[in-house]
């Protein structure tokens, strides 16, 4: 919060007005010259990010009426969101999907993090770069793959279980669906958070982990009551992130409805609901609303997560 | 004494953990490569192979080569319209994302000014707003524009990188000492000047990171440009392998378009693949400092 030194470096001046007209212009550069730094990513930030926020909002309490074209209907749009099972149905779809998937996820993450780490393996750096190597896989292309792997016609899967004379797994049917959506998931961003948690691991003061080696602690004792402690930052960064990525799923439903028209429906994730929409059915409003109602649940979401876990650690 | 009895079981465990995890990361980095692996295999079989041998292998039949040309010549040659594309569409969103959330990155960093606190838990609450929220109008004020369906419809909101400024603020902290500004303060140099000439040198591995991820991003982009861009020949590689795999599925003379799509997936991916060997100590260390901070 303070300008060390600058203040008196300047030169003691006989001429008083002199030197308050220099520290004004001292203060007005204190504001011109970062915002200077900033006008660039502002005026992108404001064209590209409020100014749709705030036209999708105008958009929201209008609606397109055969007679009268656009009218202003107010909450309308949102009320209907509130009771639109479809809607529910696609967040209660995603909810399963996060409740299941993240912990499993990061989960393997983590592990991976903390035997990397603990150096209790051979080869650290093939298997850091051979885990990260899917995050560099657009997601289009790893729902592609996936598709292709799952598939009843030409799948690995399919060959195995026709060989062995045993029934097909069908990964897309409606009942496998979220796990196999899931499965690709897991595999693009396993690595990239494991990256993550084993940077921060890395980052851990040599003293504390020394404390507890000397202390005769075991690897993982180390690892639970030393080290994961100390990276709870890190692993809360990459929970929002997966639960604000989770809400918005769209690309890898949206490739493999081309496999399975009959089980990715328009309404089967919020934004592939809100897309189709827009899209296909040309109710922008609605859609707008949607959206909306979309933010506002990752935003309440993310919140109740670090509300709940903050609970435990407020305390210290 | 007993120490030694101790220290051979002692060391006896110690590998038998050893080999045991490094058999378990093995097993995960099986599954990492399975899908990569099956792609490359597939990638050298015609059509009828894909369907009648297995997989996970190659077929008898070696087609690597004539996939890889039909896939440039197909359809007058469109998919090296959508490579280039993906990669001028990267290049530029990457350049000017990074260049802009560094010195908005620095200027959080370095200097106190009123509305900092505001604007920076804005930009970090962004974060947050969902895709459709935000493309949806894009498409609308795009249009009003005349920018719908252009390059620069996928460039320009491409370059808001709200994550990127965080990593930039974060890493500006940590690695411009105060001392040093202030140095070149009193020797009198402007603060532009010694942005450029003293606090940009130190900054740039974060630039390069912030650089890489905004080119993968934008490379692996699916959303933006399925709703802003229309014409075929303006795809990138995402939407058009997309255009091809529903294409396939739907049936009808379009499943030889099958190797096509598997191709040209491998195709897409060998680039990025390559810029993340070539940098790994910038995503490596990039990643490392966005997750240093409470």
């Amino acid at each position: 919060m303070k300008q060390e030194g600058q203040p008196e470096t300047v030169p003691a001046s006989p001429v008083r007005s002199h030197q308050s007209a220099l520290a004004q212009r001292k203060r007005l550069r204190q504001i011109v010259i970062p915002y200077m730094f900033l006008l660039p990513f502002l005026i992108l930030f404001v064209l590209f990010l409020v100014l749709p926020l705030a036209y999708a909002f105008w958009l929201s309490i209008f609606e397109e009426r055969l007679v009268g074209g656009s009218t202003f209907v107010g909450a309308e749009n949102y009320l209907r969101a509130f009771q639109d099972g479809l809607f529910w149905a696609g967040i209660r779809r995603m909810v399963t999907f996060g409740v299941f998937q993240i912990p499993l996820m990061l989960g393997l993450a983590l592990v991976f993090a903390l035997v990397l780490d603990s150096g209790l393996v051979w080869f650290r750096s093939v298997f850091r770069l051979g885990f990260f190597l899917p995050y560099a896989v657009p997601s289009v292309v790893a729902a592609l793959i996936w598709g292709y792997l799952y598939g009843p016609t030409f799948g690995p899967f399919t060959q195995i279980a026709h060989y062995l004379s045993v029934p097909p797994p069908n990964f897309l049917s409606e009942r496998w669906m979220l796990a196999s959506i899931a499965n690709i998931v897991t595999w693009t961003f396993a690595g990239y958070n494991m990256i993550i948690l084993y940077a921060a691991l890395q980052a851990i003061p040599s003293e504390l982990r020394d404390a507890g080696a000397v202390d005769g602690a075991r690897a993982w004792q180390i690892a639970l009551y030393i080290k994961i402690p100390l990276i709870t930052p890190a692993l809360l960064l990459t929970c929002i992130f997966s639960i604000i990525g989770t809400l918005q799923l769209f690309t890898e439903p949206r490739i493999l409805r081309a496999l399975a028209p009959g089980v990715i429906v328009d309404s089967y994730t919020p934004n592939l609901f809100a897309w189709n929409l827009a899209f296909t059915n040309q109710q922008y409003n609605y859609s707008a609303a949607v959206s909306f109602v979309l933010g506002a649940v990752v935003v309440v979401g993310s919140y109740i997560f670090m509300l709940a876990t903050n609970r435990g650690r407020i305390s210290r | 004494m007993t120490s030694r009895g101790s220290k051979t079981t002692s060391a006896g465990r110690f590998w038998r953990t050893k080999a045991l995890t490094t058999a378990l990361l093995i097993l995960f980095l099986f599954y990492s490569l399975l899908p990569i692996f099956y792609l490359v295999v597939s990638a050298t079989k015609d059509n009828a192979a894909l369907f009648s041998s297995f997989g996970l292998w190659f077929a008898s039949s070696f087609h690597v080569f004539s996939n890889v040309h039909d896939l440039f010549t197909y359809d007058n040659g469109v998919y090296v319209n959508w490579l280039w594309n993906t990669a001028y569409y990267s290049t530029s969103s990457a350049l000017g994302a990074a260049f802009v959330s560094t010195i908005a990155g620095y200027a959080f960093a370095k200097f106190r000014f009123p509305g900092r606190t505001l604007w920076f838990a804005l930009i970090l609450g962004s974060i947050m707003v969902p895709q459709t929220a935000l493309v949806i109008p894009i498409y609308f004020l795009l249009s009003k524009i005349a920018l719908i369906d252009t390059p620069l419809a996928v460039i320009l909101p491409s370059l808001v990188s709200p994550f990127g400024v965080y990593l930039m603020r974060v890493y500006a902290e940590q690695s411009v000492p105060d001392d040093l500004l202030d140095a070149a303060r009193v020797d009198g140099a402007g603060e532009f000047r010694i942005f450029w000439s003293v606090a940009f040198r130190v900054l740039v591995p974060g630039f390069v990171t912030v650089l890489l991820l905004s080119f993968v991003a934008t490379w692996n982009n699916f959303f933006l440009p399925l709703v802003v861009i229309s014409t075929p020949e303006l795809y990138p590689l995402t939407i058009g392998l997309t255009s091809w795999n529903d294409l396939a599925g739907a049936g009808g003379g379009a499943h030889s378009l099958y190797p096509l799509v598997i191709t040209g997936s491998l195709v897409a991916v060998v680039p990025i693949i390559f810029v993340f060997l070539f940098l790994q100590r910038y995503w490596q260390g990039g990643l490392t400092f966005g997750s240093l901070k409470d």
